[in-house]
């Protein structure tokens, strides 16, 4: 096992589940919401096709689990991070813009505040096996 | 809905997810047993999907059909996906990523239920 297997490995096993799990339905969610309803609120659906896109990324990248795929998987984290904090304060600010829910609208809140914990113990797992 | 069946599917995968919490908690791997009760609950959610598509076609409430539909096909993914990847795992940990599988799929039917009755 080389070193950056270890990502894959251990805690991380169920880390990577919770990154899949949240991928597949963001990628559900928005593909559905852009299908039938994209004009009721754009900008709103699109940041959710945003945050699918790197759910995404960060799953298959923390699941490959090589040295570039750890890197490609902090890039995502960070963005999610940066996404879940500042849509959740913009959804707070101009909730018109907002009238259904997305994945990352008030710091998650609608997925039990995990999308919230999940970039911060991502970037905690990274740093713990790099 | 077919409420029996909701109740019975979340029943089991509840307690398959105890049954994994237990396992890691020994510092085992998944076993069997587990994942006969994993198929079992797999069969419901199957059945469900039959059941969810053919009540859905003769309700007469404004269910989301789009969305209920999602999540009956959805949650058929979950355990077989969250079994494979555990599989592959030599730690307890491998268990542990089970007990999350297990425990996606309540949240599945009670979203499920949302839908249906809002």
């Amino acid at each position: 096992m080389t070193d950056a297997e270890a990502t894959r490995h251990g805690p991380g096993r169920i880390l990577i589940l919770v990154y899949g799990v949240f991928a597949l339905s963001a990628t559900a969610r928005a593909g559905v919401q852009i299908a039938t309803e994209f004009s009721e609120a754009p900008i709103a659906y699109a940041l959710s096709a945003v945050a699918a896109v790197i759910y995404c990324a960060a799953t298959f990248a923390l699941a490959r689990a090589t040295k570039l795929s750890r890197q490609v998987a902090t890039v995502a984290i960070v963005i999610e991070l940066v996404g879940v904090v500042g849509i959740g304060a913009f959804s707070y600010a101009v909730p018109e813009d907002f009238p259904d829910a997305t994945v990352w609208s008030h710091f998650g809140q609608g997925y039990g505040f995990v999308p919230l914990v999940l970039p911060v113990l991502g970037l905690l797992w990274l740093r713990r096996t790099a | 809905m077919f409420e029996p069946l909701t109740w019975t599917i979340t029943g089991l995968a509840l307690v398959a997810m105890v049954f994994a919490i237990v396992l890691a908690a020994l510092d085992r791997r998944i076993n069997w047993w587990l994942l006969g009760v994993l198929g079992v609950v797999e069969v419901g959610l199957l059945a469900q999907l039959v059941v969810g598509i053919v009540q859905l076609a003769s309700t007469e409430r404004d269910v989301s059909g789009v969305f209920f539909v999602g999540y009956l096909i959805g949650g058929l993914i979950v355990l077989p996906l969250g079994a494979l990847w555990a599989l592959a795992e030599s730690s307890r940990w491998g268990a542990g990523a089970l007990a999350f599988a297990c425990f996606v799929i309540p949240v599945v039917e009670l979203r499920m239920y949302e839908i249906w009755t809002v």
